[in-house]
């Protein structure tokens, strides 16, 4: 890890209920150094997504709640902020599956990510040149309706639509999903980029752990709501239950998923 | 009979032309205040989901207050001034009361809740102005009165200079509105609450502010509506029955299309003044009271999000 010094933000052994009854986050810590790219890797269900929006708060919207434990941002409590105070502090989630609005253009889809920004029409004209930098082809469709263009393009706008509120961490989540290898690809290409120029930290929640640790520094990994194992990206390719579980390779080589046994999978990391 | 229906209507039409006109110039009118009712259901729905009972209610508060402050001494202009003032309130203490502890409960329960609003603003209205009708300030207003005569295709067609005042206002209100979603911060914030509220709030924008934002909105048009229509008749709460036909509008429009509120109240009004005028002796008359939620049932058997319903995009 580069710009491993301060942490931006911390979670601290947090539990999230859901409905009062349903408990997906069984004690979850984690750092994020500022200017870092951290990645939280896991399966299905694993509470990637419900950390992510413990962080954003996005989680009352949704019946949740942070029962214990907390989140500092700065050195400051933020788990009782609503989303949009959030914001205005410079965190800001990219949820899953883009969630665009569909019926608005592209562009006006950007200016929606500027609401929280008192700076005036001209830096944020200024701003969305910048994200058409990044995202030339967002610029070709500015005109068109969001919910007509494709999935990566969504994806762009989505975090394009981040980034127009001048974020110093974004919450990004599972950019990888329903996109093609290619184009999974050149969505990462853009966040290393963004991270080194422009220096947003990011957390990202990710399936594809093949490339995630790829282009983070720094990687947890959660199962059943907790976190069973973490450590710089390099150390956890190198690892060999990362490798067999996650990356699909064994030290005979690449392994057939039919040879795995599941329930072995499982137990491992809970024992 | 057959011929009663299907011939001797249109025969009627062409014969006496100005009459036509003036019957269609009726339906317009009506239309233009069905129309502000449902652009208010319309603002709501769009922006919170919420299908609101009480804009009826909202409309005679609005012209309750306002004559009401007037009889009690306050000059016209500042009255209106703080009847708009009394809708914010309005609008901030909903959002406050009602709908910030009721978030994330089903649709039915924030249905049920305008109930509880429009009963509340019944009393409160009762209690504070009395339960009298009472004349629109019209003058005060400096709206005109009377009627200008015009020769239009050889007859004569009477037109209430109250009722050119109330399509033109009506006109501004929406070209204003219209401005306003396209163009400001807060009118594109409204447009993505509308469209996603879970991306709205991840994007930073204030749910609780955009609703107070919105309901203040559909107060102001409710304050219009409740003007032109009390100037029309009077200011009771028999009002609230044309909330009513806001309701046919709807289904017409669609419940999320702004230009659908004022086309399908267009429709509704026009095709509820023709149909009396022509159609209604055929049965003794009356007719004008349900054609509308008639126009409305054979819209749901073909065309149920409306004419204008917001498409639901899917991407294959």
């Amino acid at each position: 890890m580069t710009a491993a010094t301060l942490p931006i933000l911390s979670v601290n052994n947090i539990e999230v209920i859901y409905d009062h009854v349903i408990l997906v986050l069984k004690g979850v810590s984690l750092t994020v150094p500022s200017g870092g790219i951290v990645a939280l890797l896991g399966a299905n269900g694993a509470g990637k997504t419900t950390t992510l929006k413990a962080i954003s708060n996005l989680l009352r919207a949704e019946r949740g709640d942070v029962t214990k434990g907390g989140i500092e941002y700065k050195g400051e409590r933020v788990d009782r902020l609503s989303p949009n105070e959030l914001v205005r502090k410079g965190v800001i989630q990219v949820m899953e599956g883009r969630h665009c609005f569909g019926h608005l253009t592209v562009e006006e889809n950007l200016l929606t990510g500027a609401y929280t920004r008192k700076d005036g029409q001209a830096a944020v004209r200024a701003d969305l040149e910048m994200v058409y930098g990044y995202f030339p082809r967002l610029k070709e469709r500015r005109r068109s309706q969001a919910g007509y263009t494709s999935g990566g393009e969504q994806q762009m706008t989505a975090i394009g639509r981040a980034l127009m509120a001048r974020p110093t961490t974004i919450l990004l989540d599972e950019p990888s999903m329903g996109l093609a290898p290619q184009l999974v690809e050149e969505i990462f290409e853009i966040v290393r980029k963004l991270n080194e120029e422009k220096k947003v930290t990011f957390l990202l929640a990710e399936q594809n752990t093949n490339v995630a640790l790829r282009y983070a520094h720094h990687g947890y990994i959660l199962e059943n709501g907790r976190v069973v194992m973490e450590g710089s990206a390099a150390t956890l390719r190198e690892n060999e239950d990362v490798k067999e579980f996650y990356l699909g390779l064994s030290a005979s080589g690449r392994k057939s998923y039919r040879e795995v046994k599941h329930y072995k999978r499982r137990k491992r990391w809970l024992a | 009979m057959l011929y009663s229906i299907f011939v001797d209507p249109f025969v009627q039409m062409v014969e006496l032309p100005d009459l036509l006109v003036q019957v269609l110039w009726e339906g317009v009118v009506a239309g233009v205040l069905y129309a502000l009712i449902a652009l208010g259901f319309v603002l709501i729905f769009k922006a919170s989901g919420v299908f609101n009972f009480a804009q009826g209610i909202m409309v005679v508060f609005a012209a309750l207050s306002l004559v009401g402050l007037h009889e009690n001494g306050v000059p016209a202009p500042l009255a209106l001034v703080l009847t708009v003032a009394i809708m914010y309130a309005l609008a901030w203490s909903i959002e406050r009361i009602v709908l910030r502890p009721l978030v994330n409960q089903p649709d039915i329960i924030l249905f049920m809740a305008t109930f509880g609003i429009s009963y509340l603003l019944i009393g409160l209205g009762e209690f504070i102005f009395g339960g009298q009708p009472k004349m629109m300030i019209t003058d005060q207003l400096m709206l005109p009165r009377g009627a200008i005569d015009l020769q239009i295709l050889g007859g004569r067609v009477t037109v209430q200079k109250l009722d050119i005042a109330a399509a033109v206002i009506a006109g501004m209100m929406v070209a204003l509105l219209a401005v306003f979603f396209r163009s400001t911060r807060v009118g594109l914030a409204l447009r993505a609450v509308a469209d996603s509220h879970k991306a709205a709030l991840s994007v930073g924008i204030s749910l609780n502010h955009i609703w107070v934002v919105v309901w203040f909105t559909a107060g102001l048009v409710a304050l219009v509506t409740g003007i032109m229509w009390g100037a029309r008749s009077d200011v009771s709460f028999a009002l609230q029955i044309i909330a009513l036909k806001a309701l046919p509008v709807l289904i017409l429009g669609g419940f999320t299309s702004v230009p659908g509120a004022i086309v399908g109240g267009l429709i509704i009004g026009v095709g509820e003044k023709l149909g009396e005028f022509y159609w209604g002796p055929l049965v003794g008359g009356g007719i004008e009271s349900w054609l509308a939620y008639l126009i409305a049932l054979v819209f749901l058997l073909f065309r149920p999000q409306g004419l204008f319903g917001e498409k639901i995009i899917e991407r294959i």
